[in-house]
């Protein structure tokens, strides 16, 4: 009975599925941004493979690029001023990049209760650019600037896709159909899935920030790669910890793990199986 | 019951005989994984897996447990909890990458361990109920997941959740009223994340229930074994402890350096970027996958393209999706083939890979965005799966001739050796 049940049921499901797979599809074309789209370059990190560890200059660097030029629209709302002694600053240092920094913290004002802001603690997050979304919106194009704490992990590609994207702003090809062509306020880059993004070149030239004694010379592409190795660090601050932590757990179970076949051998050694 | 000649508990220290005659746990213990419990002497590597999935759902339940400390099941702070483990909780960044990556590591034991039962017949009598046991907590496993997935609430979390109780809303006139009741709303919000999380922490203590039931079924005829001859006598056997326990370990070693390669050299390799983004109910992803583990069955519940027999397809869909996996609650009396191992069964043997290689299909059907030629591929895929089980596995097993057995355990274990 089962069998008889069950053989009818298997009939009706093969049956809607062939059918399904002879239907004639609809041919579809490739689309626009699919063809266009370009897979995020190749490039290395520090951070890279199981022993891979921060660059604390790389990271201060990156850091610097992030404070002259991405944080005036992009959020870094998971990491506090604090965080900072992570890549090597002291915690003077730390100091004084929070009572410094141009955006101050939401507050109020203590004798009146009206809304005011007040200079950045080190045991603040980095301060939004924007009050809210719309004003954000307002000044972007239509665009929410996405917070970039997570950027690194929260795309395909991650840091290299970043890089990829800021290296990658364009003159569009001339074969781009017209309505895929950047409108007003938009720009052209293939690395981006829509192909048009709201931001601006952020690094347009060699130069444009002055990097400290002894660092490399701030080219568009040098200070792309320091942003990118800047926020897998702010992705993930514990990068380093869980390598070593890795390291050392994989020799233990190592030696574990010989223990364990030698005991195994031991007792089993009189015993065909 | 057990063998005739299982070794009897008899404790020597006077604590142990007091503590025999006011709870005899100890003696328990002895009977179900000690050098009281006679097991065959020939079980290969597969029938390490179960041990393997019970270490995995202690892992679980513990680094669960110190996670439910930390995180926050609400809407407008999960995420950001779920970040404070990963950055301010001392070594937060580990349990939670142990918990996401051990789910991964639970499906893939569990997998191998289905794998054995199918490939052995296991399934097979006397320990069908063993089986239908294992499908019961495979069933509580996915439920555990997918509201574990949720719980982040990420982009993915929150789109996944959005699609699988849709399924509900495929059943004709009380679909969309029951999905509403489930989710406690119009679309997943605070109400379903919080009655996920209760679940999503309860139902590993159920599960934890069923295998003991499971391993309780398991012992009144003992663990079958590669050649799937049953036990004869005293020859063929050896005590769990010290033999099983001592092979188990060495497999348990090598499952942890797998799962430590994972967590601490890749704990992102399997996990979606998106979900990284907060969940946004404005925002669709560009497309919505689940985790690995279900990618088979996603594949099959969109397999259904056409409306047919008066059935819309998306019902066709969801009916196929869970009849994929209650089958399994019927094959041991759709295989009536009295020889368990596939070892022995010519014939059958090459339906078996061919299943195995449709599966590993539709699991990559279900990876890929619904476009063609995944579509297609998934369809054809899909039905043989039910064919296979429904319709080919009755079959066979009433037409095959199966290879000669050996005589008993011991015997295959010497012609090996001799062999060898
Ligand atoms: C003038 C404002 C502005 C500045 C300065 C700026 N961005 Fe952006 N950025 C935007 C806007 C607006 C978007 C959203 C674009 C869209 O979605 O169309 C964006 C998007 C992004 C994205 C996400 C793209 C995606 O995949 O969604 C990244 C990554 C990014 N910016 C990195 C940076 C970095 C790094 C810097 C500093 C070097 C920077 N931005 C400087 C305005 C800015
Ligand atoms: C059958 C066992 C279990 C499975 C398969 C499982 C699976 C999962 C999965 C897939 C996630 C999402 C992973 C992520 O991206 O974070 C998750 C998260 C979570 N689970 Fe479990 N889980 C199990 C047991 C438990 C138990 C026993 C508890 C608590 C008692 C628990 C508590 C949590 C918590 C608090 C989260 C959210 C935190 C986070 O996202 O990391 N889980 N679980």
């Amino acid at each position: 009975m089962i069998r008889i049940i069950a053989f009818l049921g298997g009939l009706g499901f093969v049956a809607a599925l062939l059918v399904g797979a002879l239907m004639p599809r609809e041919a579809v074309e490739e689309a626009v941004t699919e063809k266009f789209f370009k897979e995020h370059k190749h490039v290395s990190f520090t951070t890279d493979g199981p022993l891979g560890k921060f660059d604390h200059a790389q990271l201060q660097r990156g850091f610097q690029v992030y404070k002259e030029v991405c944080s005036a629209c992009h959020s870094l709302r998971l990491v506090s001023f604090g965080d900072l002694t992570g890549i090597g600053y002291t915690p003077g240092q730390v100091k004084t990049i929070a009572t410094e920094w141009t955006q101050e913290q939401p507050s109020i004002n203590p004798d009146t209760g009206e809304a005011a802001t007040r200079k950045n603690l080190a045991s603040d997050k980095f301060p939004s650019p924007f009050a809210n979304d719309v004003a954000a919106r307002a000044a972007n194009n239509n665009a929410v600037p996405p917070d970039l704490s997570l950027m690194a992990k929260a795309r395909e590609g991650g840091a290299a896709y970043i890089y990829s994207l800021l290296t990658g702003f364009q003159e569009p090809p001339a074969d781009l159909p017209k309505d895929s062509r950047p409108g007003p306020g938009l720009h052209y880059n293939p690395y981006f899935p829509n192909l048009n993004l709201s931001m601006a070149p952020p690094l347009v030239n060699d130069g444009q920030i002055t990097y400290g004694e002894g660092a490399p010379k701030p080219t568009v592409d040098q200070m792309a790669k320091d942003v990118s190795a800047f926020l897998i660090w702010t992705a993930e601050p514990k990068l380093e910890a869980r390598h070593r932590a890795g390291i050392a757990t994989i020799i233990f179970l190592l030696i574990f793990a010989g223990l364990c076949w030698g005991s195994y051998q031991a007792i089993w050694a009189n015993k065909e199986h | 019951m057990s063998f005739p000649w299982a070794k009897h508990y008899e404790p020597t220290h006077p604590f142990m005989q007091w503590m025999d005659q006011k709870l005899p746990l100890p003696r328990l213990v002895y009977n179900a994984i000690g050098a009281g419990y006679p097991v065959p002497r020939n079980l290969n590597y597969f029938w390490n897996f179960g041990v393997l999935a019970g270490a995995a759902l202690v892992i679980q339940i513990v680094t669960g447990i110190v996670l439910a400390m930390h995180y926050a099941a609400n809407g407008a702070v999960a995420f950001d909890s779920v970040e404070h483990i990963m950055r301010d909780v001392n070594s937060g960044w580990f349990l939670r990458y142990a918990h996401a990556n051990g789910a991964t590591m639970f499906f893939i034991v569990v997998y191998l361990h289905i794998f054995r039962g199918l490939y052995f017949g296991s399934y097979k009598a006397p320990r069908e109920m063993v089986w239908l046991l294992g499908v019961v907590i495979f069933l509580l496993m996915m439920a555990t997941a997918f509201m574990g997935y949720v719980l982040p609430w990420g982009q993915m979390s929150f789109w996944g959740a959005q699609v699988i109780t849709g399924f509900f809303s495929a059943i004709p006139v009380v679909g969309e009223p029951i999905r509403q009741w489930l989710l406690g709303g119009f679309a997943p919000d605070n109400a379903a994340l919080n009655r996920f999380f209760s679940l999503h922490y309860l139902l590993p203590f159920v599960i934890a229930a069923v295998i003991i039931l499971h391993i309780w079924a398991l012992h009144i005829p003992g663990s079958s074994n590669p050649t799937g001859v049953e036990v004869k006598d005293e020859q063929d056997t050896v005590p769990f402890h010290p033999y099983y326990t001592a092979k188990d370990g060495f497999g348990l070693a090598i499952f942890l350096i797998v799962f430590a390669v994972l967590l601490f050299f890749a704990p992102n390799m399997l996990a979606e970027p998106v979900n990284y983004v907060p969940a946004n109910p404005l925002s669709t992803p560009a497309h919505i996958v689940p985790e690995w583990y279900f990618w088979p069955f996603y594949a099959i519940l969109r397999a259904f393209t056409v409306d047919f027999l008066w059935v819309p397809a998306k019902l066709w869909g969801v009916i196929a999706m869970f009849s994929s996996i209650l089958l399994l609650f019927i094959l041991p009396w759709l295989d009536n083939s009295p020889v368990r191992s596939t070892t022995y069964r010519p014939l059958y043997k090459w339906f078996f890979w061919l299943l195995m290689f449709d599966i590993v299909i539709l699991g990559i059907c279900g990876m890929k965005p619904a476009a063609e030629p995944w579509v297609r591929m998934g369809q054809i895929a899909s039905a043989y799966y039910f064919a296979h089980f429904l319709i080919i596995l009755p079959i066979v097993s009433r037409i095959e001739r199966p290879l000669p057995l050996p005589n008993s355990i011991t015997e295959a274990v010497l012609a090996k050796h001799k062999a060898a």
